[in-house]
């Protein structure tokens, strides 16, 4: 499991900053997004990977997982959402304003390299 | 329990919401200047508190420290809110009848904006700083592209996507560091710390150098200022002002964090990153110095002086012993202030001179050449450090505590002088420089149509520069409260030791954590 676990958080992770680096706003959103997936399962690892277990103290009972990063993940999505929420209304504007969705608002030369 | 600690906090969230509820500019107006003057009395009290050796540990919702989240107001952080509230003050008075009636919402997102500062400053936890980083960062972002405009919408979207980047990078940061200690309290950080071996040790290294890096964004430290000057330059001068203690957060993160949980008693993990930070920031200092050299107008000016600023504080800080902290922490106030007093100067100089605005080439006269004039020689000496304002004693501060060095960091000691006092005669170049285009090469009469800027609108500038001559005239006690400021960073003990035995109140409904032990 933590082998899958370390797979998922890094192609996440690598998808989202290749994503991030493409000139386009559209791609970079995407790609900020996939990484905040990466980042929150990586908060949630962790707090150790354990499978079945409660997070609440319960009499009788032993071995737990660890509520806190799960309440912390539960933090981070709620401002990545906002944050995304943000960045698309900030990236409409900007494509209204200039005609375009390049992230320095303008067309790159068709021509020659880029 | 004195409460001191969680009004700075409560009081600019509760302003915020009751603007939302009546939403006519006057009585928005009139909220915003009853809680930023009663912020700045705030400031005030706990600045007056903790002269005296007190330090206020407010247990939020009456959890013990390492399970709850703890605030903290110590020497620092009662310095910091108070440096904000002035800076508030300051902003509002620039926005006040013109720049919040461009937009909708502005005298909200600046009190969300001095929430969210005044938690950063605050707050004990690394969570919680994430979360009051991002709360500053949201209203930051409305704040920038209020009043519109393309070049303020291009510059927002960079800033928050380089922003969020940041925010992904500390909180995988953070979620390391509880990986292996298991806390996110800084007080239960810097004691958990020296019991990290091995492969632990490791990992928490790489969560300071990712806190590091996170922090030199927020600061804008080489190489991470590139995103600054393109967004304070596109941002309104008044915001621009307020924006020049938002570097100053990641300043005071790393002094928090690189004192207290990696200092000198972190066992395998002591001073981790403290040879670094000075070397980055000398280098920083002079490039930035080297970019207000060849700034194109006078706010890219500003912008490259405000990096330069930070940089400086960080080679004070770098260095981590308790005299060249104690000059950082005296410089710190002084430095916010001119910055945000250079930025005023430049929106009233750009106003009357047309399309030529604030760019540094022969043009028309800036309106009321003699009172703006003086504003802007007063604000270059500031800015430069030269006497005889009180910056002068925190660069003179700085360079005496390199002096007696022995042993290793004896070698650094000459380098480090040529840096600081050539970055200071870069900046004394390209201010004079500066003046003397804008003021004395002008090329004709005055632009028509524009209005003269009234006294009421010189004000705000007027009020930057009286608090930096209050910080020259009170340097003494400034001085004393530096220092102990300093004394009290580099040995961390007493405070940790206070914020983990601090009991929560008595009551009937009193959480227990003793029994999840």
């Amino acid at each position: 499991m933590a082998l899958l676990m370390a797979i998922g958080i890094g192609v996440l992770a690598a998808a989202g900053i290749y994503l991030l680096l493409r000139p386009r706003t559209f791609d970079t959103i995407l790609g900020l997004t996939l990484l905040s997936y990466a980042v929150n399962l990586f908060i949630f690892s962790m707090g150790r990977l354990s499978v079945g277990r409660a997070p609440i103290v319960e009499a009788g009972v032993s071995g737990y997982a660890d509520p806190l990063p799960q309440a912390l993940v539960l933090t981070a999505i709620v401002i990545s959402f906002a944050m995304t929420a943000l960045l698309l209304v900030l990236a409409v504007r900007a494509n209204a304003a200039s005609g375009s969705d390049d992230v320095d608002g303008g067309e790159p030369p068709r021509d020659g390299p880029r | 329990m004195n409460h001191a600690p969680i009004v700075p906090i409560v009081l600019p969230a509760l302003a915020a919401a009751l603007m939302l509820i009546d939403r006519r500019i006057a009585s928005q107006r009139m909220l915003a200047w009853v809680s930023m003057l009663l912020l700045l009395a705030c400031g005030a009290w706990l600045m007056a508190l903790s002269a005296d050796g007190w330090r206020g540990v407010y247990l939020a919702g009456n959890w013990a420290a390492p399970y709850g989240i703890a605030l903290v107001a110590d020497r620092l952080s009662s310095l910091m809110v108070a440096l904000t509230a002035l800076l508030g003050v300051i902003a509002l008075g620039a926005a006040h009848r013109r720049w919040d009636t461009r937009g909708e919402h502005f005298h909200p997102l600046l009190q969300v904006q001095l929430m969210g500062l005044n938690g950063a400053f605050l707050t004990g936890d690394l969570f919680n700083l994430f979360v009051f980083f991002e709360v500053l960062l949201i209203a930051s972002y409305g704040l920038l592209v209020h009043g519109d405009g393309r070049p303020r919408i291009a510059a927002g979207l960079r800033f928050v996507t380089l922003n969020l980047f940041g925010s992904a990078l500390f909180l995988i940061a953070a979620s390391l560091l509880y990986g292996v200690t298991g806390t996110l309290n800084f007080a239960d950080l810097s004691a958990r710390m020296p019991a990290l071996t091995g492969g632990d040790a490791t990992l928490a290294r790489a969560g300071a150098w990712m806190l590091l890096t996170v922090f030199c964004l927020k600061a804008a430290i080489l190489p991470l200022y590139f995103w600054l000057p393109g967004t304070y330059g596109a941002a309104s001068p008044p915001v621009a002002a307020l924006f020049a203690v938002m570097t100053k957060v990641g300043v005071y993160a790393v002094l928090r964090v690189f004192t207290m949980v990696f200092g000198a008693g972190a066992g395998a993990l002591a001073d981790v990153a403290f040879p670094w930070i000075a070397a980055i920031a000398a280098a920083g200092y002079l490039l930035s110095m080297f970019g207000a050299l060849a700034g194109a107008d006078l706010r890219r000016l500003a912008s490259m002086l405000l990096v330069g600023s930070a940089a400086f504080l960080l080679i004070g800080i770098g260095l981590g012993t308790e005299r060249s902290i104690a000059a950082a922490v005296f410089y710190l106030p002084h430095t916010t202030l001119s910055a945000a007093a250079l930025y005023l100067v430049a929106d009233l100089v750009a106003r009357g001179r047309g399309e030529t605005a604030d760019r540094l080439r022969p043009g028309p006269a800036p309106l009321r050449p003699a009172a703006v004039g003086l504003l802007f020689f007063a604000t270059a000496i500031a800015v430069a450090g030269l006497p005889p304002f009180g910056g002068f004693i925190g660069k003179a501060m700085l360079l005496a505590s390199m002096l007696p060095q022995t042993g290793p960091a004896a070698a650094s000691v000459g380098p480090l002088w040529a840096v600081v006092l050539a970055g200071s005669l870069f900046a004394m170049i390209a201010l004079a420089r500066a003046g003397s285009v804008l003021f004395w090469k002008s090329d004709g009469a005055p632009v028509r149509g524009v209005a003269m800027p009234s006294l009421r609108e010189l004000l705000p500038c007027a009020l930057a520069l009286a608090a930096i001559v209050g910080i020259t005239v009170f340097a003494a006690p400034l001085q004393r409260y530096a220092q102990a400021t300093a004394h009290e960073l580099v040995a961390p003990e007493a405070l940790v030791d206070q914020v983990l035995r601090t009991v929560p109140r008595a009551g009937p409904h009193q959480p227990r954590p003793e029994s999840f032990r």
